[in-house]
C-alpha cells in the first residue's frame, strides 16, 4: 500500500498545496482559486494514489471471498471503518455505517427509526438553517405519519435562537435534527448544548456533520449525540461516501434499510435472518475503492492536524471578512461569533450569479444561489448569496485575487 | 412585404460581432451592455406562469403571436442573462414558429457562451430556448389544428 506523504510539523500552506494536483491548473487562461470547498474540497495525491493503487492491485469484492485479493480489499474497506471510528471518537466499529454521504445517512435514519418511532402528532424539530437534505427527509416523513415539524428560528447574526429552541421543547418532540455547521454561513450551532436540551426531553438527536467533520474536532461520545452523519467528499475524500454514526441500542434495534445481500445472515423464502451491525445497514456491493481512499483522506487529515488546519482557515477568514467589508454596498450573510472559514454575501443591486460568472472568468471558483437552503434564504429575503468557502490549502493571496475580482465584477456591473 | 432576415443571418451578424472581440472581459462587458440595454418587461407580465424553470436567476418570458410570427419580451433579475436573453430575442423574435422550433443556434457555440447552455451553469439559457422553442412548437400546434 502507498505510504501517505508527510509533511512538517508546521502549517506550510505552499507545500500542502503540492499535495493537490487539481490547484495547479488554469481556469480561462488564469491560476484556479478554488473557493467552493464548502460544496466539495479538492483530492490530495495520496487519496488519487489510493484509488489507482486499489484499482491496479487488489479489486476484489469484499468480505465473502476467500482469495488473497479479496482479502486484501476486505482489510482496506475495514481499516477505514477503524480510521473513521477514531476520527470521530466512536465507542466501536460496530457503529459506524458506510453510506453514500451525508443525505443517504439522514434518509436512512428516517427510514428506518423514524418509520418505525414517529407516530402521529408527533413532533420533530428542525432548525432554520438546514440544508435541504435535513428537511426533505423529515418532510417526507412527517406528510407519512402525520408528524409536525417545528423550526429553530435563527437571529439576524445567522445564530440559532436557544430561547425558542427550548419554547419548542416538548413531550411531544421526538426528534431533534440540526446542521453542526451552516453550509451557507458557516455558523457553527451549540449542538452540545442542543442535544443535552432534547435528552432532557427524552428526544432523540440527529447532527449533520457535512460542514463540521472537515474543520472541528468530533468526538461523538462527549457531543453525546444519537446519531451523527458526515460525507467523505468535504474532507478531501472521494465522493460517494459516508459514514452514519449511531448509538449501539439504537442501531440494534432499528429495522433494516435496503434488502439484499451483505445485510443478511441467512435467507429462506419465508424468513430472513439480518446481519450484525454495522452490516444490517450495508446492502450490496459497497462503494469499496472509495470507502479504501477515504482512509488516505482521514489519514493526511490527521498527520497535519486538524488544530492547524483550523488556524490556518480561521486566519483566512479574518483576513477575507476585513477585505470583503470594505467593498462598497457588500453585506455580510451570517454574522456568528462561532464560525468556520465560510463567507455569504451579497452586494446591492448585484445578482450573485453575475458575481459567480465574472469571478469564474477571472480563475476564481465560488458558489451563487440558495446553497440548497431555501428557508434561510427566505428569512434574509434574498434569493441567493456568493459564497467563498476556505480549506487547509488557501492562501491570502488568493482572497485578494478574489477582491480584486469582486472590484472588477462590480465596476462591470453597475 | 417588409423583407425579414433568417435566423441565420441574424446569427451570422451576432458571430461577426463577436469576432472582434479578443478578451473574455470584452465579451462580456458587451452582453452586460446587451442586458442593461433590453427594455424592462412591464410588471403586470412578471407573474408565475411567466417564469422560466430551471434558473438560478428569474427570468420571465412571454411571446405573442401576430401574422404568423412569434414576438418575444424577457427579463431577468440577473444581467449576465438578460444580455443572453438581449441576443436570443435578436434571433428568435419576429420568426415563424417553423424556424423557431427547427433553429439550432450554432451562433452560441460559436461565439463561446457554450458553458452557459450547460446544465451545470443552471443559469437557465438552456431552459430559455427551450422555453422559446414551446412557444413556438404550441402556435404551430394550434395552427395546424
Amino acid at each position: 500500500m502507498i505510504e501517505s506523504p508527510t509533511i512538517e510539523n508546521t502549517l506550510d500552506v505552499y507545500a500542502i498545496r503540492k499535495h493537490f494536483p487539481a490547484l495547479g491548473r488554469k481556469v480561462k487562461g488564469k491560476p484556479l482559486v478554488y473557493f467552493d470547498n464548502a460544496a466539495t474540497t479538492q483530492k490530495p495525491q495520496a487519496v488519487i494514489d489510493a484509488l489507482v493503487d486499489y484499482y491496479s492491485n487488489y479489486n476484489a469484492n469484499i468480505h465473502r471471498g476467500i482469495h488473497t485479493l479479496a482479502e486484501e480489499a476486505t482489510a482496506a474497506f475495514e481499516a477505514t471503518r477503524d480510521t473513521a471510528r477514531e476520527f470521530i471518537n466512536a465507542e466501536s466499529r460496530e457503529q459506524i455505517v458506510f453510506t453514500a454521504g451525508t443525505t443517504e445517512g439522514i434518509n436512512l435514519v428516517a427510514q428506518t427509526w423514524g418509520r418505525e418511532n414517529i407516530e402521529r402528532g408527533d413532533e420533530i424539530i428542525l432548525s432554520n438553517m438546514e440544508h435541504h437534505s435535513n428537511i426533505v427527509p423529515w418532510y417526507m416523513l412527517a406528510q407519512e405519519k402525520g408528524a409536525v415539524i417545528k423550526v429553530i428560528p435563527i437571529n439576524e447574526n445567522g445564530e440559532l435562537m436557544m430561547d425558542e429552541f427550548e419554547n419548542l421543547l416538548s413531550k411531544k418532540t421526538k426528534l431533534v435534527a440540526v446542521v453542526h455547521v451552516s453550509n451557507a454561513m458557516g455558523t457553527i450551532n451549540p449542538v452540545q448544548s442542543i442535544i443535552e436540551k432534547a435528552h432532557s426531553v427524552g428526544a432523540i438527536t440527529l447532527i449533520d456533520g457535512a460542514q463540521s467533520t472537515v474543520h472541528l474536532d468530533i468526538d461523538v461520545q462527549e457531543l453525546d449525540c444519537d446519531f451523527f452523519a458526515f460525507s467523505s467528499h468535504k474532507i478531501y475524500g472521494p465522493t460517494g461516501v459516508g459514514v452514519l454514526y449511531g448509538k449501539k441500542h439504537l442501531l440494534e434495534t432499528m429495522p433494516p434499510y435496503q434488502g439484499g445481500g451483505e445485510m443478511i445472515k441467512e435467507v429462506y423464502f419465508d424468513n430472513v435472518i439480518y446481519n450484525d451491525l454495522p452490516y444490517k445497514f450495508e446492502a450490496g456491493t459497497p462503494n469499496i475503492a472509495d470507502t479504501v481512499a477515504f482512509r488516505a483522506a482521514l489519514d493526511f487529515t490527521r498527520q497535519i492536524g486538524r488544530k492547524k488546519i483550523r488556524n490556518h482557515e480561521d486566519e483566512l477568514l479574518s483576513y477575507a471578512t476585513e477585505q470583503l467589508e470594505q467593498i462598497d454596498g457588500l453585506k455580510i450573510i451570517g454574522k456568528a461569533k462561532n464560525k468556520i472559514s465560510v463567507i455569504s454575501f451579497v452586494i446591492d443591486k448585484i445578482h450573485p450569479q453575475d458575481l459567480g460568472i465574472l469571478l469564474d472568468n477571472g480563475g476564481v471558483a465560488v458558489r451563487t444561489g440558495h446553497h440548497c437552503a431555501q428557508p434561510l434564504m427566505d428569512c434574509y429575503q434574498i434569493p441567493g448569496t456568493t459564497r467563498a468557502s476556505f480549506a487547509m490549502y488557501n492562501t491570502k493571496e488568493e482572497i485578494d485575487t478574489l477582491i480584486t475580482g469582486l472590484h472588477k465584477a462590480v465596476k462591470m456591473l453597475s | 412585404m417588409k423583407a425579414y432576415k433568417t435566423i441565420e443571418e441574424i446569427e451570422k451578424e451576432i458571430i461577426e460581432e463577436f469576432s472582434l472581440f479578443d478578451s473574455w472581459d470584452d465579451k462580456y462587458e458587451y452582453i452586460i451592455d446587451l442586458g442593461k440595454k433590453l427594455p424592462p418587461l412591464e410588471d403586470q407580465y412578471k407573474k408565475d406562469e411567466n417564469k422560466v424553470r430551471g434558473c438560478q436567476s428569474t427570468v420571465w418570458l412571454v411571446a405573442d403571436y401576430k401574422d404568423g410570427r412569434i414576438y418575444y419580451k424577457a427579463d431577468s433579475d440577473a444581467v449576465i442573462v438578460k444580455g443572453l436573453i438581449s441576443m436570443l430575442i435578436r434571433v428568435l423574435s419576429g420568426q415563424t414558429p417553423d424556424d423557431i422550433v427547427n433553429a439550432k443556434l450554432d451562433f452560441i457555440r460559436e461565439i463561446g457562451m457554450m458553458s452557459h447552455l450547460a446544465q451545470t451553469r443552471s443559469n437557465g439559457l438552456l431552459s430559455m430556448v427551450k422555453q422559446m422553442k414551446n412557444y413556438a412548437l404550441a402556435y404551430k400546434l394550434k395552427n395546424a389544428g
